[in-house]
């Protein structure tokens, strides 16, 4: 349970960075460590104690396999995250050329 | 002719795949392709519903059987709230495409604009159709991924700016979603929505379901622009190109938040009370609190994009004193009302926060300015935009021929009649406030004394600009006669059928 827990204290610590960071490559980064507590979590929920890989080999007694069902949707995530990953990366390079600055207190155009 | 509920994802992602590629060699292609595309997915739409399909559709993908009544294929279903959630999708997208024909010439990369409105198109059609929660979440990130970019478009700092905004609290509500889609697959050991239905009305119910809804209803509702999550829409819609801002505001808020909400909470748990409470208490925040942000707006699309909030919260508000009602064991022919009137509202502001937004393009594309300040006296210089947009300003503050009189007046009856009278007190006011600021938006734009005092950008408006609003306005009195009982039948009680028969659902599909 404890390694649970602590999967959800990873997506909170993310989610500090993401709320309180001023530069906007660090919440990038904060985004990736949320991003990646979640893989960990959808990768611990599929794990069997003492399970092996879901793959048939011959000479395994009676064996246990781990669910391959997470991991297909870890796959899935990671490809999804690396896209949004990209694409804030793509963003924020952007905005570096317009306003020459990634501090995210001088990139307020819009209000209210 | 057989139904293929693929198909509305296929084509779409096709066309995304082609335009780039082929358009890259021939003239004019992807203008052709995408209005072909949208056009014939809304007529496939119509036609289905013409002939009457009553059963869900389900296409296993790849064709995999059930075993012992498990499903293992990943399955899409059309049923009635699919149906009435992709004719407003493909009714949308095909308007705001062909808009795009004209609005669209002056930016460069068109292939890249038409690629990504389709891919848009895709992710949203596939989160209606799906069965399968995962599915859900991949196509979601399709859509909005795609949509993170258009708002991008325009490549100025403001743009980028929302986007980033944009992408920052949308990456958030994805993750939301997912970690709640990870207990719930812990929890049910199935990713099948009809499976996961009856494994929670078969077992117990664990306490650790609290946090998954409440994780699932803080993600969609992120989507959904909810009063407290809000913050990232008037950035992104108002400064998307116009004929996005109408599909972002106009569906893409409403398929991938609202549709997402009411097939969990309606078909697959177990309907509590404090969940009903919660859902009615943020739809009603979000109507009164859009609202009154809406009045001091001094930029005609962020003024339209407060007015979404506002007016999603009334379809919230519908949808959660039918929740509300059902929970208190109350009578199902107000809860039915009140859904329907719900879902006849969604509809009805798809259209006209679309034609409203469209309106906005126009004004934007002839004088190239949004400031209410330097706008003023066009009606004379554009008939067509003032007319359509003054239809839209009355049917979305409830002014009777037009549709959205009709829904708020089933909600406000429902409320009523299920004795939510502060509910129903605060509809009221709440229309009066609408009626209100699209007072001012008529007035400042179109008929005040000031003329605008620059110079028009151009001599007139592109004929396809013009047809999509003068269709959209159409439509708009049109929708009225969807309270008639005959063209109900067909489009609006199907849908509501699908949400009060709430375990229906899941025995419909894993009986087939």
């Amino acid at each position: 349970m404890t390694v649970y827990i602590m999967c959800f204290i990873l997506f909170l610590v993310g989610l500090y960075g993401v709320l309180t960071r001023h530069n906007l490559i660090k919440i990038v980064i904060g985004f990736s460590v949320m991003e990646f507590s979640c893989f960990l979590f959808l990768a611990l929920i599929g794990y069997i104690e003492n399970g092996v890989a879901p793959i048939i080999k011959e000479g395994l007694e009676n064996p246990v396999y781990v669910d391959p069902l997470p991991q297909a949707m870890v796959l899935t995530a990671i490809v999804i995250g690396l896209a949004t990953t990209a694409m804030l990366l793509a963003i924020a390079i952007r905005i570096y050329k317009k306003y020459g600055t990634f501090d995210i207190r001088k990139v307020n155009e819009l209000r209210g | 002719m057989e139904l293929i509920p693929a198909l509305y994802v296929v084509l779409p992602l096709t066309g995304a795949f082609l335009i780039p590629v082929v358009g890259y060699f021939v003239k004019d292609f992807q203008k052709i392709l995408s209005v072909i595309i949208t056009l014939f997915l809304l007529i496939y739409t119509i036609w289905f519903f013409a002939a009457g399909y009553d059963s869900p559709v389900i296409t296993k993908v790849g064709g995999w059987e059930a075993v012992d009544g498990i499903p293992i294929a990943i399955y899409l279903v059309y049923d009635g709230l699919s149906a009435f959630l992709l004719l407003t999708v493909s009714l949308i997208a095909f308007l705001s495409t062909f808009y795009a024909i004209g609005y669209i010439k002056r930016f460069t990369a068109e292939n890249n604009f038409y690629a990504l409105l389709c891919l848009m198109i895709a992710g949203m059609n596939g989160v209606v159709l799906s069965g399968d929660i995962f599915n859900i979440y991949v196509f979601l990130e399709i859509a909005v991924m795609a949509s993170y970019a258009l708002v991008a478009f325009g490549t100025e700092k403001r743009e980028l700016e929302a986007s980033f905004k944009y992408q920052v609290l949308g990456g958030i509500a994805s993750l939301l979603i997912l970690f709640a889609i990870g207990l719930l697959y812990w929890q049910t050991q199935t990713l099948n929505l009809a499976d996961i239905s009856l494994v929670l009305r078969s077992g117990s119910h664990p306490t650790a379901l609290m946090f998954t809804q409440a994780l699932l209803i803080a993600g969609f509702g992120l989507k959904a622009a909810m009063i407290p999550f809000h913050a990232w829409l008037p950035d992104a819609h108002s400064s998307a190109p116009s004929p996005i801002s109408a599909m972002l505001s106009g569906v893409l808020i409403k398929a991938i938040g609202i549709y997402a909400l009411l097939r969990l909470f309606f078909n697959i748990f177990l309907m509590t009370y404090e969940v009903s409470l919660l859902i009615t208490v943020l739809g009603a925040l979000s109507m009164v609190a859009g609202g009154l942000l809406a009045i001091g707006q001094g930029d005609i699309k962020r003024l339209l994009a407060y007015s979404s909030i506002s007016q999603i919260g009334y379809v919230i508000t519908g949808i959660g004193i039918g929740m509300l009602i059902v929970v208190n064991g109350g009578n199902k022919t107000i809860a039915a009302l009140s859904v329907a009137g719900g879902l006849f509202h969604l509809i009805n502001h798809a259209v006209l926060k679309g034609l409203l937004f469209l309106n906005a393009g126009a004004v934007e594309y002839m004088t190239g300015v949004r400031e209410f300040k330097l706008l003023g006296g066009l009606s004379k210089k554009m008939p067509v935009t003032a007319t359509t947009s003054l239809g839209a300003s009355l049917g979305i503050s409830g002014i009777p021929p037009f549709n959205g009189f009709f829904s708020k007046l089933l909600i406000i009856i429902a409320a009523v009649r299920a004795e939510f009278y502060t509910l129903a007190a605060l509809a009221v006011i709440m229309n009066f406030v609408t009626l209100g600021y699209f007072l001012r938006f008529q007035k400042e734009i179109f008929y005040s004394k000031e003329e605008f005092i620059g110079k028009l950008l151009y001599n007139k408006l592109p004929g396809t600009m013009k047809f999509s609003m003068i269709t959209m306005v159409i439509l708009c009195v049109l929708l009225s006669l969807l309270v008639i009982p005959c063209l109900r039948d067909i489009i609006l009680n199907p849908a509501v059928e699908v949400l009060m028969n709430t375990g229906e659902y899941a025995l419909n599909i894993t009986g087939s």
